[in-house]
């Protein structure tokens, strides 16, 4: 038999028999779509926090108050402010580093901006003229912060682009008077706006130099110290230069944090990645389970038409012929419930990210590849045993089941 | 010329504790374009001897010579080559396919044997015509009559024109005016060389053929062209 004819034979047949057709592939179909979607929310979670990190600038290493309990680098301690002293001389000790391009140090707090006849509560950042160029952003009016003293700092203020819009809608900010807590400073320039980054909108910030955030707060020590390396290969360098440089100074203790955004971002890379993939073997397991349907409905198949099965040898087909015709058509199941699932977990992924507009709901080229394996590998593999049980039928006794 | 040659035939069947000889001590030569009715009571082995000349069944012992080849002994895969282009079935329940049309019924066994489908259409509106069913080629089992059904079931068997057309109660589901017919049909193609054995316990269209073989018992009775055999 021409696999042509094979092909269409088995198409035929399940044609044949629409209900228990539709079924597997609707089984099998399902299976695919929950992996694909599944996958696209895990791999659109990694994707989303990736992007966010990678927001941050390249070559970055950040340094924070507080020793991390493990030595290497969780999560939580990203995310926790403790106060330790961390000040503004040992950022700027860390200038003289030979690893280290800039250093940008950084305190933080809540006011409120009083300016062109209106209130609003920001976020204060105390940082310095370097941390532009260390987050690489870019100004859309004016100038950043001038290159000054640390400790002292000029009655001047840069403001985001948000706040920009919602105080002075489309007016120039430039060169404008404005009110923080008690403080009366110029705006010397706008940045352009650079969207959510991790933790803060920088579009809602008012950066301030770092002296005059920490008198308006009424403390002396950082929040953090973002480092700048001359390069990719000097990250650890960087590390290791600024953990013995404020190890020296801070009295030979070691109570602070060095980070790299390499290391935070494998780490959530490991840990989404993982994720996504417990979650397409969990989806997987539908696909075992429409396996086993499919391996069913094929029995039911044999049983249904074994008078046709001895037929077919009385009239001379081979047993691998008739193998072939029925896993061929364990196979289309399979192929079209793929597919068909494929198509609904990519619909999925779309409204998922019509919902949700800043999550790229993509599943991963992998679980694409794995999902449609799969059920095709499942779809023969189930399929094997019918088809092998229809060409080893005896076809007298096929011949009288009527 | 005898295209079929059966010598020292045993079928036994194992059911539990008792076993069944379906078939003993079965010496039996036909002629190429013969014309055979076996007959004989319900169990006397007509089945299981008709099964075994259509290499759907395999002898416990004896030898069958089919067209002067020994066929006991060819593989499964030599079998089905044979039974596709020297065997034709026609069986009491017709057989067809359900879901495929008269045209694809009668193609099926070209389909299985691998001939082009261009030729395969060719050769199912011959023999659509020559069975008086054209009108009804597109027509799936359930639409037709079980006349039409059996003269589908023939022109299926035959279309692969193979030497030896075994008819297994070929008249057993069909009115007596539909079953004459269908006979007639048989005997046309038996009167252009084909080799016809029918399998019947209807005493007249036994007595149509030219030569019967009565079974009793899964042996040879009676063999109207050797009468010294009965005994
Ligand atoms: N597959 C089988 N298993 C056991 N016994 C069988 C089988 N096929 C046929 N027989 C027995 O063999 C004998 C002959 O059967 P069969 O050839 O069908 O008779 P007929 O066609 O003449 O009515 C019967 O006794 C029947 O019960
Ligand atoms: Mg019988």
């Amino acid at each position: 038999m021409r696999n042509a004819d094979v092909l269409r034979f088995a198409r035929d047949a399940a044609a044949g028999y629409p209900l228990r057709t539709s079924l597997s592939v609707l089984a099998m179909a399902i299976g695919v779509a929950a992996v694909v979607v599944l996958t696209a929310l895990g791999d659109g979670a990694r994707r989303y926090v990736v992007n966010q990190f990678s927001s941050l600038g390249s070559n970055l290493v950040i340094v924070l108050p507080g020793r991390s309990a493990t030595g290497g680098f969780s999560p939580a301690n990203a995310l926790t402010t403790t106060p330790r002293d961390l000040t503004v001389d040992d950022a700027f000790a860390l200038t003289r580093l030979p690893s280290v391009r800039r250093v940008a140090p950084l305190t933080a707090g809540n006011s409120e901006i009083n300016a062109n006849g209106r209130l609003r509560e920001v976020v204060v950042a105390g940082t310095s003229s370097t941390y532009i160029d260390i987050r690489s952003f870019k100004m859309a009016a004016g100038r950043f912060l001038p290159a000054a003293d640390w400790n002292r700092g000029a009655p001047v203020a840069v403001i985001g682009s948000k706040i920009q819009e919602e105080i002075f809608g489309g007016r120039s900010a430039v060169g404008e008077l404005i009110r923080l807590g008690d403080r009366r400073l110029r705006i010397v320039g706008v940045l352009k706006s650079v969207g959510q980054g991790l933790g803060m909108n920088t579009d809602e910030v008012v950066f301030v130099p770092v002296g005059v955030a920490q008198s308006l707060f009424n403390t002396n020590t950082l929040f953090r110290v973002l480092i700048e390396a001359r390069s990719r290969d000097e990250l650890e360098a960087v590390k290791r230069e600024v953990m013995a440089a404020l190890k020296a100074r801070h009295g030979g203790e070691e109570d602070i944090t060095v980070i790299t955004q390499d290391a935070v971002l494998a780490t959530f890379d490991r840990l989404l990645r993982a994720l996504t993939a417990a979650v397409a073997g969990i989806a997987a397991i539908s696909l075992a389970v429409a396996g086993i349907l499919v391996m069913n409905v094929m029995l039911v198949a044999v049983t249904q038409r074994t008078a046709e099965i001895g037929l077919l040898k009385a009239l001379g087909a081979r047993a691998a012929t008739i193998r072939d015709a029925f896993l061929a058509e364990a196979a289309m199941l399979s192929l079209v419930g793929a597919l068909t699932g494929y198509g609904l977990g990519l619909f999925g992924a779309f409204v998922l990210r019509q919902i949700y507009p800043v999550f790229p709901a993509y599943p991963p080229d992998w679980a694409v590849v794995a999902a449609l394996g799969t059920a095709l590998g499942t779809g023969l593999l189930f399929g094997i045993m019918p088809a092998r049980r229809a060409a080893r039928l005896d076809p007298v006794q096929a011949l009288m089941k009527h | 010329m005898s295209v079929i040659q059966l010598a020292g035939i045993e079928r036994v069947f194992h059911l539990g504790d008792s076993t069944v000889h379906a078939l003993t001590h079965l010496d039996v030569g036909i002629d190429a374009g013969e014309y055979v009715a076996i007959m004989g009571p319900s169990g006397s082995g007509k089945s299981t001897l008709l099964n075994l000349l259509g290499l759907l069944d395999r002898p416990n012992a004896g030898s069958y010579h089919l067209e002067g080849r020994d066929v006991t002994t060819l593989t499964p895969d030599e079998q089905a080559a044979v039974r596709s282009r020297r065997i034709g079935f026609v069986f009491q329940s017709f057989h067809l396919v359900p879901r495929l049309t008269a045209a694809e019924n009668i193609g099926l066994p070209m389909m299985l044997a691998g001939i082009p489908a261009a030729e395969r259409a060719q050769r199912v509106t011959q023999a659509l015509n020559d069975f008086g069913l054209a009108p009804r080629a597109d027509h799936r089992p359930d639409q037709l009559s079980g006349g039409q059904r059996q003269r589908v079931a023939i022109a299926r068997a035959t279309i692969m024109q193979p030497a030896v057309l075994l008819a297994d109660e070929p008249t057993g589901n069909l009115d007596r005016a539909t079953g004459d017919d269908v006979i007639h049909l048989l005997e046309t193609l038996n009167g252009r060389g084909m080799t016809l054995i029918i399998v019947t316990h209807d005493q007249k269209i036994g007595s149509r053929a030219r030569r019967q073989l009565l079974m009793e018992d899964g042996a040879l009775k009676s063999d109207s062209a050797r009468p010294s055999v009965a005994t």
